[in-house]
């Protein structure tokens, strides 16, 4: 009825290559923001913030980032969980030797070293594809846990191992440490998964975008229309893991606090990513968010109801949980390989014709 | 020696040699593909490749868009010798080509597919893309006028935001003659065109060549199997047998030419 196109005449380019071309999703999306940035920050609690707000933002932001390098230009990496943890040191090591220059820079910056990791470990794409790069970029993963374990210089010298994140604050708010307010820690991590969300559409939608899909699609016929592979690739590989080291950033800094490498961002967090990626939508920027939703709510909910709610033991969910998870991603490759995103699609399509599908 | 402008019996101005191939030599291995051709393009024309299977028409192509570099031989472009080049480097050149078996974007849009072929005229760096506002927006919609303009040359409007993967055969192939004229080529390479289409088809795709000859003045060498197509089209026509080039003219000349007919029709051996 009131989700219609028809009378929503395009009389500019502009116009018609806006991300939201229909007035309803654009006025639901002017809600949601407005509803993040000004309503969410008064209600949520530690609890809220800390199970479910933070991890979602965060994630989002790294399932964007690897959503690039695979939905969007083909290429397969299960390094997420090691250039996460570039962005983790990164920022660790600009906090502790900078102190006086703002946090804020110092994630940017820490997405900016991980950009330059990922360039590095994004060579090997221009020779090898598929499997092999895959493997190849899990050599990256396990050669970066390692390299963060023994070299005690990226830990400074700290007798655990572990880093943790000293208090900084932003404009005279503390954003990290113990003196966070959970307000104050969402808002900060929104404000980057705002800004990564913007520029992954608009890179993707522009000229970036289309030389991605395009060696995606058809790598030899992107070479043949001018795109050049080794800048497209690297590119991709850049802005994936810029995006990705500022989730590692934020997720080590403001959400853990003190991290041990091998645990947090050992092989299970590429994967985790991943499946974000498959199960929400292989390039897609809405199914980056729905993935991340979903893997993030999945455990919380099945926690809630089946140990809040049933009285089931914790070991006993959390195996489900797996089990679930694994069914899921099963389904999603066989019956929907776009994911989420692909779903959403088809209901507003759905809608668009709704009630008078004929 | 330059030839001089000629002007057509239609009124087509052609003009002086754009591309001259001299001598080429194509191995693969013990395989003589390619064995010691000569011809030249010359500006505005429509020029043809012909000859049975095998002959080594395609790897002409792939010689002249930088897939292969032959073992002997000389490649001059616009005056110049080129040296050899990779395909994006040749593309990027002003060379724009279409294939056999179609290469678009089956993920993308027609509209994104005829984008690829402008990345010649879009410069903006990635930070600019990542603002978009200012002069990557600007840059999009000046360029999107130009494509627009061409879905509207090739009547592909009603499939603008289709992906490719959805389209037929025919229009796919008219797609990819989009995205190949996107580029505004210097000169346009159609690797056989007309394969797999209807008389119907094979009609618009005549008319789509012609008029963008005629229109843009874009110099044309294509393949083509189907004979009364290339006789009407083209302007001269290279025959190949076995990797040799056998004749080269007019289609008049061609047509007369004994070692062609002997290569189409076979010859008695005694």
């Amino acid at each position: 009825m009131f989700y219609r196109e028809a009378g929503d005449f395009k009389t500019s380019y502009t116009d018609d290559s806006q991300t939201f071309p229909i007035k309803f999703d654009r006025y639901r999306y002017y809600v949601v923001l407005i509803a993040a940035f000004a309503v969410i920050p008064f209600l949520i609690n530690d609890y809220w913030v800390n199970a479910v707000l933070l991890p979602f933002l965060i994630y989002s932001i790294a399932a964007i980032g690897l959503n690039i390098l695979v939905g969007y230009c083909g290429q397969v990496s299960l390094g997420t969980g090691g250039f996460m943890a570039v962005g983790a040191f990164a920022v660790y090591k600009l906090m502790t030797a900078f102190p006086e220059i703002s946090i804020f820079i110092h994630v940017i910056l820490a997405g900016g070293i991980t950009a330059g990791v990922g360039v590095l470990f994004g060579l090997p794409s221009l020779r090898i594809k598929g499997f092999y790069l895959a493997v190849a970029t899990l050599a990256a993963q396990f050669f970066l846990v390692w390299l963060f374990n023994r070299v005690p210089w990226f830990y400074n010298y700290s007798a655990s191992g572990q880093i943790s994140a000293p208090e900084r604050s932003f404009l005279g708010v503390p954003i990290t440490g113990a003196q966070t307010a959970p307000w104050a820690a969402y808002l900060f991590c929104l404000v980057f998964c705002v800004a990564c969300a913007l520029i992954a559409r608009n890179l993707t939608r522009g000229m970036a975008g289309r030389k991605w899909m395009a060696i995606r699609d058809m790598d030899i016929a992107a070479e043949i229309i001018g795109v050049n592979p080794l800048k497209a690739k690297l590119s991709a590989f850049g802005v994936s893991s810029f995006f990705v080291g500022i989730s590692g950033a934020l997720f080590f800094a403001v959400y853990l606090g003190a991290v041990e490498v091998g645990e947090a961002f050992g092989i299970n967090k590429s994967f985790l990513v991943l499946f974000m990626v498959i199960i929400g939508g292989l390039g897609s920027i809405f199914g980056s968010f729905a993935g991340a939703a979903f893997l993030v709510l999945l455990p919380v909910l099945l926690k809630n109801t089946l140990v809040g709610g049933l009285g089931w033991p914790t070991d006993l969910a959390a195996h489900l949980e797996f089990m679930i998870v694994g069914a899921m991603i099963i389904v999603f490759l066989i019956a929907e390989p776009h994911g989420l995103a692909q779903l959403w699609r088809i209901a507003k399509e759905k809608l668009r014709l709704w009630p008078f599908p004929h | 020696m330059v030839p001089e402008d000629t002007i057509t019996e239609d009124g087509r101005k052609i003009g002086g040699v754009v591309m001259e191939m001299k001598n080429i030599t194509l191995r693969f291995g013990g395989v003589v593909a390619i064995k010691d051709i000569s011809f030249d393009i010359r500006q505005g024309e429509i020029r043809a490749i012909i000859g049975p299977n095998g002959a080594g028409k395609s790897s002409m192509l792939n010689v002249i868009s930088g897939f292969y570099h032959p073992q002997e031989g000389e490649v001059w472009y616009q005056g110049k010798r080129r040296p050899p080049m990779k395909p994006f480097e040749v593309a990027q050149q002003g060379i724009a080509r279409t294939f056999q078996n179609i290469a678009l974007f089956e993920g993308m849009t027609v509209l994104d597919n005829v984008m690829t072929g402008r990345f010649r005229q879009m410069k903006a760096g990635l930070f600019a893309q990542a603002i978009w506002k200012g002069s990557a927006e600007a840059e999009e919609m000046k360029n999107r006028e130009a494509v627009e303009k061409i879905i509207d040359f090739l009547e592909i409007q009603h499939i603008r935001k289709t992906p490719v993967g959805r389209l037929p055969y025919g229009l796919k192939k008219r797609v990819e003659l989009a995205r190949a004229l996107a580029a505004e080529p210097s000169i346009l390479l159609l690797d056989e065109p007309m394969a797999g289409m209807n008389v119907e088809e094979k009609e618009d795709m005549s008319r789509f060549i012609l008029d963008v000859n005629d229109e843009f003045g874009t110099t044309i060498a294509l393949i083509e199997h189907d004979m009364g197509v290339v006789m009407d089209l083209s302007d001269r026509v290279v025959v190949m047998d076995y990797g040799r080039k056998i004749g080269d003219g007019t289609p008049d000349e061609v047509r007369t030419n004994q070692d062609v007919i002997d290569a189409y029709l076979g010859v008695a051996h005694d």
